[in-house]
């Protein structure tokens, strides 16, 4: 690994000061993403700003039924959370259906938000990736495609995000909140991510001066959510298909309906229009296909990952058939 | 090079590493401490797991300086009844992930304790620590061996 300067940042103005003024910092949390790509050589800092201990690890109820979720909360310690459970227990299923219980004690919630495709082209110095290299070309296009998407891609990228949290934040309309020396803003999660276009290698809305310090999740709809991952071995692995998704009914009539996917696509992929799909129709496995084809009806496949867009449509079906039939899911 | 203090086994060790020094690599080629091992070196296998306060990581994600202060336990600072058990269950073979094996079922032991849940619990499984639960609970912690029967009969044996 290359060397690099540490700083350890006593309180959240140093930090932000310290990445304004450095033109090559990055803010180190857990490291379970960083630290991976300094030794690959993808990220190569010249100041490393160790945030860990700053005060951004409350978990606390909104005014309204909703909760802020400080940056610096352990993902097993979201996932734990007694509020998190009972009233969104979709997110706390995404944390514990992703990574393994020691990387989920040490990443936090910011760098979940933040962490990079793990699409082998990307990793791999010897190909091209125009994430990596801008203009270097996409070795994925052709290649082995398995863990690649099928929504949102471009003909300069096809890498699929990782995260299961922010499918489940995408889901529930959270909110990002950010923070620079030129002030506070707050971001959509569902806009946080940009999708590739021609330019792959710009992943996200924050600037680089900017550090997440929250996010926000409003009262939930219902409090009946749930996540499903489909992967290829039954624990420690990323999604090949990941639906969150949050169900309400009422004499049988779909009345709020939130749906998102993950492992198909470069950012967590908020499905609106398997939603407009829903959204009054009768809850049915009928409507749940109909819904399921409006959403992958713009899919794109390449010869490895062809079988997502099947995989996708029945895991939307089969997530809402649990929560309508599934009385524990309540 | 930066002076690091670290605290491990219970005993201070004033380090002069580099900044980017994982931990795992100053507890075996700094500290001499060798029970910790070096699998995939990218959080992929689990064979480099310690406890940090209690609380099992990947030592070869984290770099030695973000853990100045914290409490590192490694397999040289266990004596638990785990140990015994994996003998008795062969919960090994070649026995390299069996350190980042012990001092993982050792901090998943405390987290069930603490309530912590998993991806499979709900699911008809209650408080009890069934192989289920253990498997998925123990699933960052990869055994080229194939030792898996044993160590889930050993972790189980001790949870009771």
């Amino acid at each position: 690994m290359r060397t690099f300067s540490y700083v350890r940042a006593p309180d959240v103005e140093t930090a932000l000061r310290t990445i304004a003024t450095e033109p090559n910092a990055k803010f180190l949390g857990g490291g379970t993403n960083l630290v991976d790509l300094m030794r690959e050589n993808i990220e190569r800092p010249d100041v490393v700003v160790d945030i860990s201990r700053l005060p951004l690890t409350g978990i606390d109820e909104l005014p309204g039924g909703g909760v802020r979720i400080g940056a610096l909360v352990r993902n097993s310690s979201l996932a734990a959370h007694p509020l998190v459970r009972t009233r969104y227990p979709v997110v706390s299923q995404a944390v514990l259906g992703g990574a393994s219980a020691q990387l989920r004690n040490m990443a936090t919630v910011g760098g979940n938000l933040l962490q990079r495709t793990r699409c082998l082209y990307f990793y791999d110095e010897a190909s091209a990736c125009n994430k990596r290299e801008p203009g270097s070309g996409c070795s994925a296009l052709g290649g082995f495609t398995r863990n690649h998407g099928v929504l949102g891609v471009s003909d300069h990228c096809i890498a699929a995000h990782p995260s299961d949290l922010c499918v489940a934040l995408a889901a529930l309309d959270a909110e990002v909140e950010v923070e620079s020396t030129r002030g506070t803003r707050r971001i959509p999660l569902t806009e946080f991510h940009h999708l590739p276009g021609s330019t792959p290698h710009v992943e996200t809305a924050l600037a680089p001066d900017e550090l997440v310090t929250s996010v926000e999740l409003p009262a939930p709809v219902t409090t009946r959510s749930r996540y499903r991952k489909v992967r290829d071995r039954a624990s420690y692995a990323f999604a090949l298909v990941s639906v969150a998704a949050a169900l309400e009914v009422r004499d049988d009539t779909v009345t709020a309906a939130r749906l998102a996917l993950g492992g198909v696509a470069p950012k967590p992929w908020r499905a609106t229009e398997a939603e407009r799909v829903l959204l009054g129709a009768p809850a049915t496995e009928e409507s749940f296909r109909s819904a399921a084809e409006a959403e992958l009806a713009s899919a794109t496949s390449q010869d490895g990952n062809d079988f997502k867009i099947e995989l996708a449509r029945r895991t939307i079906v089969a997530t809402l058939r649990d929560l309508l039939t599934d009385r524990s899911a309540a | 090079m930066a002076e690091v203090r670290l605290r491990v086994n219970g005993a201070d060790h004033p380090l002069d590493i580099q900044p980017q020094v994982s931990l795992l690599d100053a507890l075996r080629e700094h500290l001499g401490l060798t029970g910790t091992k070096k699998g995939c070196d990218q959080g992929a296998c689990g064979a480099c797991t310690v406890l940090a306060d209690g609380e099992r990581i990947n030592s070869c994600l984290a770099l030695a300086v973000q853990y100045e202060g914290a409490e590192i336990t490694t397999i040289e600072g266990i004596d638990h009844p785990l140990q015994a058990a994996f003998v008795r269950h062969d919960g090994f073979q070649c026995g390299y992930c069996t350190s980042g094996q012990i001092c993982s079922a050792v901090g998943m032991l405390a987290e069930h304790k603490e309530g912590m849940p998993s991806a499979v619990t709900g699911q008809g499984s209650g408080s009890h620590l069934s192989g289920a639960e253990i498997r998925e609970r123990m699933s960052g912690n990869l055994c080229r061996c194939g030792a898996y029967n044993g160590i889930v009969e050993a972790i189980q044996e001790v949870a009771g």
